[in-house]
């Protein structure tokens, strides 16, 4: 394929260019972003290099304790970007990390497990990257779903309260819903795949020369591994989030 | 003498900064159909809602039987002391989603029969069974409702103003039922209404004016 994977630093420079672009439109477009795209592009340089050489130092030591440590910081990193999402939900944070850790064991171990990723750092860094920031979204989606969901169902849950429904009971049709919510994204980008976009996994490889037909396997693998760690986390999520919306009366706690 | 079915003693209910109720104090006998009236914003919805253990007064007790709220499950004692919302919504799919709810929370097998004689006595076809809610009118949808409350003879109902948004013809039958419920079955009738012909039915009136009982002996 004769493919160059190399950006020279003046390559880099100038595809700043592109964010001078952003900016334009923003100037005359009167937008207030200006600073914001300056700050956004500053941090993914500043991220971007920390990681790459973070990545490099990990790769290479090809440690079994070091590459775990990556995988813990990048679970604690997602869980922690879910319970922001949770509008003050307590207890969110905890319920983030059992349900992003258990969602991403799951996933991760049968990976393993079926011999179609290996144990070394240059896989599973990458791969848990992506669950874990799927399952984020899913998680993060679930909580917000569940958060406007009491809010607009409020009648409803208060009804089935008043026949002597438990706090289960009485949620169950919201906790379905928000589960749902929660898989969509996932679900729906597996179906158009191919058709709308070619992934990021598929993409990368190919432009590493990978052969497409190649290519298209790991792709296969990776929508499969996303709809099985948004389910498993936004379920998770929702069981252990719905009772957070009552007191120990059993009322409905408004928020 | 047995003690009266609820109790209320200095009931109080404020949010950060308004009082909605002060001091509210009453005995509820079994069998009695109590009205609740005064000016909208006055508190009486909240006053039903706070019985119907849906929330805790900031202060004062609530005493079921003589035996105070907050020591009895939640959950028996809504099933005992129901509160009725004043345009009640109906759940999921079909009108069998919503009676079969009281069973399935009761962990029972669903009484289809005993279903279809109370929707005849709500003046719906039994055929009604399995039509999607969203096809009923406003109506229909608060008869469903009100058979969903009776299934399981409830020994309070806590009725919020159920009547206001009905025409004359869904009016009657729902007060016919509730009277029949009331005088045959000995079920305890606490409403808020603004309604002459229902305030005449009543035993007993209580009316809160600002979130205070004012004293009517209009007995």
């Amino acid at each position: 394929m004769g493919n160059s994977l190399e950006i020279s630093n003046w390559s880099l420079f100038f595809s700043t260019g592109l964010l001078l672009m952003a900016i334009f439109v923003d100037y005359k477009q009167k937008l207030g972003l200006g600073n914001e795209i300056f700050i956004a592009g500053l941090r993914a340089v500043v991220q971007l290099f920390v990681i790459g050489y973070v990545l490099s130092y990990v790769f290479n030591l090809d440690n079994v304790l070091v590459t775990f440590a990556m995988v813990l910081f990048i679970v604690f990193n997602a869980s922690y970007n879910a319970h922001k999402r949770s509008e003050g939900m307590p207890n969110s944070l905890r319920i983030s990390l059992i349900s992003l850790g258990t969602g991403t064991t799951l996933t991760l171990g049968l990976l393993i497990a079926t011999g179609t990723i290996e144990w070394v750092p240059s896989q599973i860094v990458p791969i848990t990257g992506m669950i874990a920031s799927n399952a984020m979204v899913a998680v993060g989606l679930t909580y917000r779903a569940l958060n406007d969901k009491f809010k607009d169902q409020r009648q409803q849950v208060l009804e089935k309260l008043s026949l002597g429904a438990n706090e289960k009971q009485a949620s169950m049709t919201i906790i379905r819903e928000s589960i749902k919510t929660g898989m969509t994204p996932s679900i729906d980008s597996t179906k158009t795949v191919g058709l709308v976009s070619l992934p990021g996994m598929m993409s990368g490889l190919i432009f590493a020369g990978i052969e497409p037909t190649e290519a298209i396997r790991y792709q296969i693998v990776v929508m499969f591994m996303l709809i099985g760690v948004t389910s498993i986390s936004s379920v998770i999520a929702s069981f252990m989030s719905y009772k957070q919306f009552y007191n120990d009366q059993k009322q409905l706690i408004s928020r | 003498m047995n003690p009266p079915i609820l109790s209320l003693k200095n009931v109080s209910y404020q949010t950060d900064q308004t009082k909605i109720l002060e001091n509210i104090s009453f005995d509820v006998q079994k069998g009695e159909n109590i009205t609740i009236t005064g000016p909208s914003g006055s508190g009486k919805s909240t006053l039903l809602k706070m019985i119907g253990s849906l929330f805790t007064p900031t202060s004062g007790t609530i005493a079921y039987k003589g035996e105070q709220l907050e020591t009895i499950d939640p959950l028996t004692y809504r099933k005992a002391v129901s509160y009725f919302f004043q345009n009640a919504s109906l759940f999921d799919e079909t009108v069998k989603d919503n009676l079969a709810f009281p069973y399935e929370i009761r962990d029972q097998e669903i009484d289809e029969s005993q279903i279809k004689t109370y929707l005849k006595q709500v003046e719906l076809p039994t055929s009604y069974y399995d039509k999607p809610v969203n096809a009923l009118s406003g109506g229909e949808k608060q008869r469903i409702a009100l058979v969903r409350n009776l299934l399981f003879k409830p020994e309070v109902l806590l009725l919020d103003e159920i009547t206001s948004a009905l025409d004359a013809e869904n009016q009657e039958i729902i007060l016919s039922l509730l009277n029949e419920r009331n005088q045959k079955d000995g079920v305890t009738i606490l409403k808020v209404t603004h309604d002459e012909t229902e305030i005449a039915e009543s035993t007993r009136v209580i009316r809160i004016v600002k979130g205070r009982m004012e004293d009517s002996h209009g007995e």
